[in-house]
């Protein structure tokens, strides 16, 4: 019944002139885009990130330094000794904030205790199975019958993960952190206190860097596979060229050449946070707030709880098989098996219930 | 190994925080737009209305274009919908525009079905989308939407009231569709007559409890033009591709013997309104209601039908899966007894049937019998006839050689006893 046809004879370009009655050519669609910004504006935006790292780097500080105000957990918490928790903690703190009418609701994940135990072995699970939980919660109002009319999102959009200035190469820990993760969420990695390395030493351990992440097949944001064109292929090579950025977070503010500007200040000088001679911290920012924040979003929707889901729902599958079923289930590699709430038997993707749950 | 803790602080209670620089998100709004841009948008109309208001001239005014298609006869026997799509550019903002007709509405002697079809088209489209979406592997984002975002509804110029044909579909389609009324072929009713007219329409609507789509009035930037337009619905509206010279500007009209009636004249009709609301304005809260309202309540209905519920939520995702099961084996079992059923009737049918040609062999044969047997009586009939032939005809034989036996006998004899031959003769004949 229903046909498509190829592009007819497009309308007369009209130049986007708003009078109605000088210019018959122009209809009027390219309002959609004001009418799409008068309710995105009205609704609001989400953001969620995840900052991980071992205590001392400086997560709160460039929490704080990247929002511009005290977002970070210790400048809400009223407990204001530093203690290292004995387990890792996950700690998630929401605030409203808004800017030339756009209002955008920030929850800042903190992760204490990660990485300071002596024995760091599985510190990723906590936190994969924090991620995981959020996925899940979104997917159980997704198929709710009844469902809000916007579900709350409160999945990870973004996960910082801070590497120590070691100036070497990734510790174990890092790269089996960003190795697992990376397949949940999209991981920013960026080297911490980056004021302790000098330029050429920053080059060289980030080269250092970035072949490790090849070799272990790490996959970080932003990811090639999910480049949509050439042009945003050239953009995101640009940044894969300097990830991880180098950062420097300060929220003091001093006095330099006149203007009061974001640093820190030592004896022999005064390092400019949003100097990008100094550090990358404006790359982090522009990267993740004025540019990509929409496409960060767009892949934790589409591709990690997309991918979530099919392996949520793929496990129900399996625990109802009523055939008895001799099918050789797979282990799942990424150790996840142990956070999937309430399936025990099932470890792993049956294919060959697809059929099964293609009707569904 | 660490054992985990998890602690979450005001996620209800979120802080207003305020920023001591710029930090740049204000730029969200602008990313969101470039991402829509990137992808095209699609918009869906349907239009509802008898053959021969305009309804196809109305869709090339507004979009500016030619689109194809030649106008329908009226002898359709039942209301078909087609719908074709058509991709327009407007500077760098693509539209997948698909615009689809009720074919045949309205001409029937019988239009007690005519609304099914419509309502049949809506609801498969939402059937579409819902498939995709419950789907384990699914690709929503490229998915092509054809859930209908608006239905313009044509109402004849009659100038009197609407048709019950009007009232009952649109009652149908109001809880599926944005409905959005419009006076076609408006140029036909004076001014004090429209105005009677929509004041009764309204009216009509109202008191049958037909919802049509109210432009909406949360915004402020919007909420003031909303409103007014809300007044003024339904909207009058004239049609034209044709151009014709006003002053010195080629503008859109019907030219009469008595006058020309410019399309985009306020004073003449309603054609700009109805443009400004349907494309300017309103066209993301259309698609946006269509996603939120009706579509919901379609899914909530048909989930519900096929017997799952929102059950306590710790098994929410089992109950899914286990009632599905549980249909899905209800299902197979009443497959396998239908089949079981049919090849019993099957076999029965095998058999009767069998009977009954075996019947008909023994008839058969019987008859061959029977015939076989008239035959072989004909034909011993025949020979013995033949036989009493042949006797007689030896026995001719004989008798002839005899005779001639006797009269050579007698010629050897002489001719004096010609006259006891002759005598004996005379006895033997």
């Amino acid at each position: 019944m229903s046909e498509s046809t190829k592009p007819h004879h497009p309308p007369p370009q009209g130049k986007g002139e708003k009078s109605h009655g000088s210019d018959f050519s122009y209809v009027g669609i390219d309002a959609i885009l004001e009418q799409m910004r008068r309710k995105a504006m009205k609704q609001g935006f989400e953001l969620n990130i995840m900052v991980v790292g071992q205590s001392g780097l400086g997560k709160s500080t460039l929490m704080n330094t990247l929002f511009k105000s005290k977002v970070s957990r210790k400048s809400v918490q009223p407990d204001p000794e530093e203690r290292i928790p004995k387990t890792i903690e996950i700690k998630s703190i929401s605030h409203n904030i808004e800017e030339k009418g756009v209002r955008m609701k920030l929850t800042v994940i903190d992760t204490p205790g990660f990485g300071d135990q002596i024995n760091n072995e599985n510190c990723w699970q906590p936190i994969m199975k924090f991620i995981n939980d959020q996925y899940e919660v979104y997917l159980q109002e997704e198929i709710n019958i009844n469902r809000k009319k916007r579900i709350p999102d409160s999945r990870v959009h973004c996960c910082i993960y801070f590497i120590p200035p070691t100036g070497h190469c990734l510790r174990p820990l890092d790269v089996e952190f960003m190795r697992r993760l990376s397949k949940v969420v999209n991981i920013v990695p960026v080297i911490a206190k980056a004021d302790t390395l000098t330029l050429e030493e920053r080059d060289y351990f980030k080269q250092t860097i970035r072949e490790e992440l090849r070799a272990n097949g790490i996959d970080v944001y932003p990811q090639k596979e999910f480049d949509e064109d050439p042009e945003d292929r050239v953009i995101n090579d640009k940044i894969r060229e300097m990830i991880p950025f180098a950062v420097v977070g300060s929220d003091h503010e001093y006095q330099v050449n006149g203007k009061r500007i974001l640093g820190r200040k030592t004896k022999w000088g005064t390092i400019e946070v949003e100097n990008i001679a100094h550090c990358e911290f404006a790359y982090l920012r522009d990267l993740l707030i004025r540019t990509h924040m929409q496409n960060i979003k767009d892949i934790t929707g589409s591709i990690h709880y997309e991918s979530y889901r099919v392996r949520r729902l793929n496990e129900s599958n399996a625990l109802f098989t009523t055939v008895s079923s001799d099918h050789v289930l797979q282990p799942k590699t990424n150790g996840q098996s142990e956070e999937q709430l309430g399936a025990p038997q099932a470890n792993g993707v049956a294919a060959q219930h697809e059929a099964l749950s293609h009707e569904m | 190994m660490a054992s985990t803790e998890i602690a979450r602080q005001a996620g209800e209670g979120a802080r207003a925080v305020p920023l001591s620089g710029h930090v740049g998100f204000d730029s969200m709004p602008d990313q969101l737009v470039n991402k829509s841009v990137n992808h095209g948008f699609c918009f869906n109309i349907l239009c509802v209305g008898e053959t021969g208001l305009g309804k196809s001239t109305l869709m090339d005014t507004l979009f500016n274009t030619k689109f194809e298609g030649e106008p329908t006869q009226h002898n359709q026997p039942g209301v078909t919908l087609k719908s074709n799509t058509y991709e327009l550019q407007e500077s760098n903002v693509r539209l997948k525009l698909t615009v689809v007709n009720t074919v045949g509405f309205g001409d029937q002697i019988n239009k007690e079905d005519s609304y099914k079809s419509i309502v049949e088209f809506i609801d498969a489209q939402f059937e579409a989308y819902l498939q995709e979406e419950l789907k384990i592997k699914r690709t929503l984002h490229s998915y092509h939407d054809t859930r209908i975002h608006a239905c313009l509804y044509f109402i004849a110029p009659t100038g009197h009231s609407l048709k019950s044909l009007d009232l009952v579909t649109m009652k149908k389609l109001d809880s599926k569709v944005n409905i959005i009324p419009i006076i076609a072929k408006s140029d036909a009713i004076s001014k004090s007559e429209l105005a009677k007219f929509k004041i009764k329409i309204t009216s009509e609507l109202v008191s049958n409890g037909v919802q049509i789509y109210q432009f909406p009035t949360d915004d402020e930037s919007v909420a003031e033009i909303n409103s007014t337009m809300n007044s003024h619905l339904p909207f009058a509206v004239v049609g034209s591709t044709e151009e014709v010279k006003i002053g010195n500007k080629m503008v859109k009209a019907r030219q009469y013997p008595w006058g020309t009636v410019q399309v985009e004249n306020e004073n003449h009709c309603d054609f700009v309104k109805l443009r400004e609301m349907l494309i300017r304005v309103n066209m993301e809260d259309l698609r946006e209601q269509t996603h939120t309202r009706h579509y919901e309540l379609y899914r909530r209905c048909k989930l519900e039908e096929m017997g799952f519920k929102d059950t306590d939520p710790d098994s929410k995702p089992f109950s899914l899966q286990e009632t599905y099961e549980a249909k899905r084996n209800e299902f197979m079992g009443e497959l396998q007894k239908k089949e079981e059923e049919m090849r019993q009737m099957f076999v029965q049918r095998v058999k009767e049937k069998e009977a009954e040609l075996k019947e008909a062999e023994k008839e058969l044969h019987e008859k061959f019998d029977r015939l076989k047997k008239l035959h072989q009586d004909e034909k011993k009939k025949l020979e013995e006839k033949k036989k009493s032939l042949d006797d007689e005809l030896n026995t001719f034989k004989q008798k002839k050689t005899a005779a001639e036996l006797l009269q050579n006998q007698a010629q050897q004899a002489g001719g004096s006893t010609t006259l006891k031959r002759d005598k004996e003769r005379k006895n033997f004949f």
